[in-house]
């Protein structure tokens, strides 16, 4: 066993990078839930996210263009779930999973021709001389634009669900749609929006992976991370700061395992490899012993005749 | 009674015409673990598919499943094709083992094939593998002599002789090169995800490795490996050489064509028979991709020497003297292992640290 091997600085780094497309997936599907939709299509959206982005991103030679293709990627996708359960009133959980398989498959069609391609590189955030502060500077200052734009959106959707109006509209729509509804609010339409919202950070989230994490195209490269961010959100109980405790509490402790590994730690190789998930679940299975609970409309479907 | 008649005589038609169909074509299934476009494990494979159908044209018809979880949904998917009507199926995971001798079991007209198992319960199920471990022998050569840090990382996939022997092989012939060798070994429990795979490279590389082997499926370690630079390593299955010359030096690729075609036409003349097959360099089931021009000359020669020894049997990866991982001794001098051991590899020679997990 060689602990010295392992860097913290290097180990921290690398945990908030492998935590940011879970954590992105995991806010878009939060914003969705709390307007009382249930969309199991995460991961297809992710995949069509990182296959938009990696295609747009090669042609234009920018990843940041690559990005803001991948979230319309994923909400143009997201929309076909929002016409099959808004206005064809389909069953929330049969629409998830078939966009989930759609998505996977529509990105290896749109992907064929990708395969082996480098995409171009995101440079980390100039912060300038912040980045050069030992220690704080690396862990915090050294990474790329997506991570800090990721960690704005848990904080813009946490104050907006809290503090704002519309925030008020959008939980009440997913406590109880039929009362939003004698409000007078469009209970359809915001759960449009919603359901756009989450397809285009979980587009985000898949290019993250596709653009920086690996970075290459591969298809099936997002491999499960939706179905980890679906979970999240419930574990979190719907509330934005522990998603973002669960994705980094997730994150780390992959990377943590990965490292314990190279540095030859003698815990079996099995009980590092589940730890993530079993840490996650418990802590934040301990976090939601208060009175939280799901949105009560939660997948249910809406007809304005009800 | 008109109409049960009808029915019958129809259901008749049909099924004579059925059966002539079945007899015109052979039907052969690929049922594959990881996507074809994976750029490694199973793109080697379709490509031995492609290679079937290029051979026989009209005569065979090619099925694949692609993204076949290993387990239960594995059982479903092959019993979904001999219902289908194929005559011969692939089986191209370790993990689909059990399944593929059930649905045997359940279908003794159609012949099975399973790629790296030792399991034949039925008369119909065949195995083959290749000796990849011949293709590791040489990249722990050039593995020992390019590492400057000394410390050379392992991306494992799943701890079974498969992959332990790669691991042997590798680690034995960088030690005999550079004596300050030292492995460090990841277990990612997956054969494909690029994440995963792409972190473990990262984490390797974090920790002082300047040469990362892999034995999963995707490109991504190499794209890890280019990102941080300076880092050496090696093609997996399949050449991956849009990342020649540098990081990629070298690679195995593995090549089914010849071993499809042989067995599709045995399935057509009537001749398949169970068997094992386990065919290295020599055979040409193992190619060693070319060695880019950023190993040195000598370290090229060197590993081409030891590819064309390996090839026509005069040297044998597992040549003695070795030790096992706890001191006691595995083969006596000059002394080969033989396939049986081989097979069921679970321990490390000694010199490598850590415990393989069980």
């Amino acid at each position: 066993m060689d602990l010295s091997a392992i860097n913290p600085i290097l180990l921290i780094a690398a945990m908030i990078a492998a935590a940011t497309p879970i954590l992105l997936a995991a806010i878009g599907e939060l914003v969705v839930e709390r307007a009382g939709v249930l969309n199991l299509g995460v991961e297809g959206m992710m995949i069509t996210g990182a296959v938009c982005g990696f295609i747009i991103a090669v042609n234009t030679g920018s990843p940041t263009v690559g990005f803001i293709a991948a979230a319309v990627g994923g909400a143009v996708l997201s929309l076909l779930f929002a016409f099959l359960t808004q206005v064809a009133l389909a069953n929330q959980v049969a629409s998830g999973l078939a966009l989930t398989l759609f998505g996977l498959g529509l990105s290896s069609l749109m992907g064929q021709s990708y395969v082996g391609i480098k995409p171009p590189r995101a440079e980390a955030t100039p912060l300038g001389p912040l980045a050069d502060i030992p220690v704080i500077g690396p862990i915090i200052f050294g990474h790329d634009l997506m991570v800090y734009l990721g960690l704005g959106i848990v904080a813009v959707t946490w104050a907006v669900l809290k503090f704002t109006r519309m925030g008020l509209v959008l939980r009440a729509v997913g406590e109880n749609h039929d009362a939003a509804h004698a409000l007078g609010y469009k209970v359809k339409r915001i759960r449009t929006l919603a359901i756009l919202f989450g397809g285009a950070c979980a587009g985000l989230g898949g290019a993250y992976i596709s653009l920086i994490r690996v970075p290459q195209w591969t298809e099936g490269m997002t491999a499960g991370v939706g179905w980890i961010a679906l979970a999240l959100v419930v574990f979190a109980s719907w509330k934005p700061w522990r998603v973002l405790l669960g994705a980094y509490l997730f994150g780390g402790i992959t990377q943590l395992q990965l490292n314990l590994q190279g540095a030859g730690v003698a815990i079996p190789v099995e009980y590092l490899a589940m730890s993530p998930y079993v840490v996650t679940i418990i802590v934040l299975v301990i976090l939601s012993a208060d009175k939280s609970r799901a949105p009560g409309s939660l997948g249910r479907t809406f007809h304005a005749s009800g | 009674m008109k109409l049960t008649t009808l029915l019958a005589s129809a259901a008749m038609v049909l099924g004579l015409a059925g059966g002539a169909i079945a007899q015109d074509k052979t039907k052969v299934g690929f049922v594959y673990v990881g996507p074809v476009g994976d750029g490694g494990w199973t793109y080697e494979h379709d490509q031995g598919r492609k290679a079937v159908e290029a051979e026989f044209g009209d005569q065979v018809e090619t099925v694949f499943v692609e993204n076949v979880a290993e387990g239960p949904d594995s059982e479903r998917v092959m019993t979904q094709m001999a219902l289908d009507g194929a005559d011969l199926i692939f089986t191209t995971s370790f993990g689909y083992m059990d399944p593929t001798n059930n649905v045997a079991a359940k279908f003794p007209d159609v012949k099975f094939e399973h790629a790296t198992g030792y399991k034949r319960l039925h008369s119909n199920v065949s195995t083959y593998s290749a000796r990849f471990y011949e293709g590791r022998a040489i990249q722990g050569h050039i593995a020992g002599n390019m590492t400057e840090s000394n410390i050379i990382g392992y991306i494992g996939s799943f701890p079974i002789p498969e992959v332990i022997r790669g691991i042997n092989s590798a680690y034995i012939h960088a030690k005999k090169v550079n004596p300050d060798v030292e492995f460090k070994i990841i277990w990612v429990y997956t054969w494909f995800d690029p994440a995963k795979e792409a972190d473990a490279a990262k984490t390797l590389i974090d920790q002082g490795a300047d040469v990362v082997l892999q034995h999963t499926d995707s490109t991504a370690p190499q794209a890890a490996a280019q990102e941080a630079g300076g880092v050496v390593t090696f093609g997996q299955a399949s050449d991956m050489g849009q990342y020649a010359p540098f990081p990629r030096v070298s690679s195995i690729i593995d090549d089914w064509a010849p071993y499809y075609i042989a067995r599709t036409r045995a399935v057509m003349d009537g001749t398949w028979e169970s068997k094992d097959t386990w065919d290295g360099i020599g055979a040409g089931m193992v190619g060693i991709g070319e060695i880019s021009d950023a190993v040195p000359a000598n370290v090229k020669e060197e590993a081409l020497a030891l590819k064309a020894a390996l090839a026509d049997g005069s040297y044998h990866a597992f040549t003695g003297p070795l030790n096992k991982q706890d001191g006691s001794p595995f083969l006596a001098d000059g002394e080969t292992a033989d396939d049986g051991t081989l097979a069921g590899m679970n321990f490390y020679v000694e010199g490598i640290e850590g415990e393989i997990p069980q």
